[in-house]
């Protein structure tokens, strides 16, 4: 069964402690008969005007990052800053960013971009949790918030590219424990809206929707209720974007899901053993979410309009 | 680590140092013929399959929350749970209590055929889905579907119960106090009797809670899915 883990630091002073405690979360939810794992990072904005961090996987390990990134440098005249870890590393332009993306793709065949945007991070592998984390140093990631995943495949192949969060245009990712029936009509019915598919997973299809849902102007709540007419299938779905983090089940919930909130986080997992390491959760309002109900939490405390 | 207190016998695992399966082999094997009283379980953090099939009169004391089937399969044993629990609680409890000091998650009691199961606070969805003659009381309330196709035993709800309570029931019935969202199909209420008034209290009793018995709702099956009705032509 594929497991789920969400976390978002309310308070901004404990935003070093994000890999730490996701990681403990992770390894909780590497008992469910995972073959791959992920997790998306909202690290906290790239610098510069127009900057990007460009999430790439190599998955032969071939590249040489440095010569990637001189590359890129020469070729669009700004700063390029590169941090790697093993085959994955994060590519920042400090400025013209589309371009440094266009020519990455044309000039580097083999760097497969796992994400765009300003504050997120995606690493994601087949293997063991356990191992992933260890590669790409999850415990060491300081951020605002976390989407991770642990997969059991059984709709499509176990690869790095059908391992979650799965991510659409900028800052948006989505994970899922569940099965869609109705992923390939939604496909062509997003293909004719222009949108272009990496895989024939069945979340990527609702990952795409979701992001179309929030590009044509959807609040997350708004996209997520078109998500409960045009969704056919049972679904925990957890998804981050810049801003905000948010848990729904289907009306059914028939996928497990557990949240526990305290003055210093909010967690989510499949399961409460993810949770319990936490500190402080033993005196955290641990609740199950209820289906069809939607769950938004906001980086910063929302502020009210007057 | 065996103490004695009070005069019984106690023994105590901790489930950082120790396995569930050495605690479940200990339980099964042991606890039957060496007299011992009461077991702690502690760090149980989430973990599965805790005290799954029990066959012995001992009591089972679970000090922090517990993941999927706990208790599963209880016979004998008096099981409490100081905390929280994942799915399943006591599924197919036989015999015995099992008391769950905080919230449930989904399928609590499922497909049981005796014994009693207490939720202090909330259960989840499918609570007592299948019973066939387990006692549940919930002190809170319960979500969706609870009591889907339970064939014996009663469910006792003191707070609200979520949309299709009793869906195509058979002859379990169902207590509520609270609200109820909407009946699942077959479902019925139906005008209390001193029988049930007798029944309820004495589960309130034994459950621990103090309320007026007059206050809940009785829900059972209209009984019309018994038999296929040709002339519903698939309508159901």
């Amino acid at each position: 069964m594929c497991g789920i883990v969400g976390l978002l630091m309310k308070d901004p002073g404990k935003h070093h402690l994000l890999g730490e405690y996701a990681t403990k979360m992770l390894e909780g939810m590497a008992t469910r008969g995972c073959d791959s794992a992920g997790l998306a990072a909202y690290t906290g904005e790239a610098e510069g005007d127009g900057a990007r961090k460009i999430s790439v996987f190599d998955p032969d390990g071939n590249l040489d990052w440095n010569e990637l990134a001189e590359g890129m440098r020469k070729h669009i005249g700004r700063d390029v800053d590169v941090s790697a870890k093993g085959n994955h590393a994060v590519v920042v332009p400090r400025g013209a960013a589309d371009e440094a993306f266009r020519w990455m793709v044309e000039n580097r065949p083999e760097a497969h971009v796992l994400s765009v945007g300003r504050s997120i991070e995606v690493y994601k592998d087949a293997g063991h949790p356990f191992d992933i984390a260890e590669r790409y140093g999850f415990a060491e990631l300081s951020g605002s918030h976390v989407v991770a995943h642990t997969r059991m495949a059984t709709e499509s192949a176990v690869t790095w590219a059908h391992a979650h969060p799965f991510t659409v245009g900028e800052d948006f990712c989505l994970v899922h424990n569940g099965s869609l029936s109705n992923p390939h009509s939604l496909r062509r019915m997003l293909e004719r809206h222009g949108m272009r598919f990496d895989t024939d997973n069945d979340t990527e299809a609702a990952a795409r929707f979701l992001e179309w849902r929030l590009r044509e102007g959807d609040t997350m709540e708004e996209a997520i209720r078109a998500g409960f007419r045009e969704l056919d299938g049972f679904y925990t779905f957890l998804i981050g974007t810049g801003e905000q983090l948010a848990l729904v089940r289907d009306p059914f919930a028939c996928k497990p899901a557990v949240a526990a909130e305290t003055d210093e986080y909010v967690a989510i997992a499949s399961e409460f053993r993810s949770l319990a390491h936490l500190p402080g959760v033993s005196d955290a309002d641990v609740f199950e979410p209820m289906p069809e109900e939607i769950y938004v939490w906001n980086k910063e405390p929302a502020v009210l309009a007057s | 680590m065996e103490q004695r207190a009070g005069g019984s016998r106690i023994v105590d695992f901790d489930l950082e140092k120790q396995t569930v399966r050495e605690l479940n082999q200990y339980l099964h094997k042991e606890l039957p013929k060496n007299g011992v009283e009461e077991v702690r379980i502690f760090n149980p953090d989430g973990a599965h399959h805790i005290a799954v099939g029990m066959d012995a009169p001992a009591k089972v004391d679970i000090m922090g929350n517990a993941g999927y089937f706990v208790a599963g399969m209880n016979k004998h044993a008096e099981v409490t749970v100081r905390g929280s629990v994942g799915w399943s609680v006591a599924e197919n409890i036989m015999s015995g209590t099992v008391r769950v000091e905080g919230y449930a998650s989904e399928c609590a009691g499922a497909s049981g055929r005796g014994g009693l199961l207490v939720i202090e606070k909330d259960a989840s969805s499918r609570c007592g889905i299948s019973m066939k003659g387990n006692d549940i009381v919930v002190g809170g309330s319960v979500g969706h579907f609870s009591a889907f196709m339970a064939q014996a035993g009663r469910l006792v709800v003191c707070g609200d119960a979520g949309d299709g309570l009793g869906d195509s029931l058979y002859e379990a019935v169902i207590y509520v106090r609270g609200e109820m969202k909407g009946l699942g199909a077959d479902a019925r209420e139906e005008p209390t009797t001193e029988e049930d008034h007798a029944s309820l209290a004495g589960l309130l009793e034994r459950a621990g809670f103090d309320h007026d018995t007059e206050e809940f709702k009785r829900v059972a099956s209209a009984r019309s899915l018994y038999h296929w009705n040709a002339d519903r032509d698939q309508g159901y």
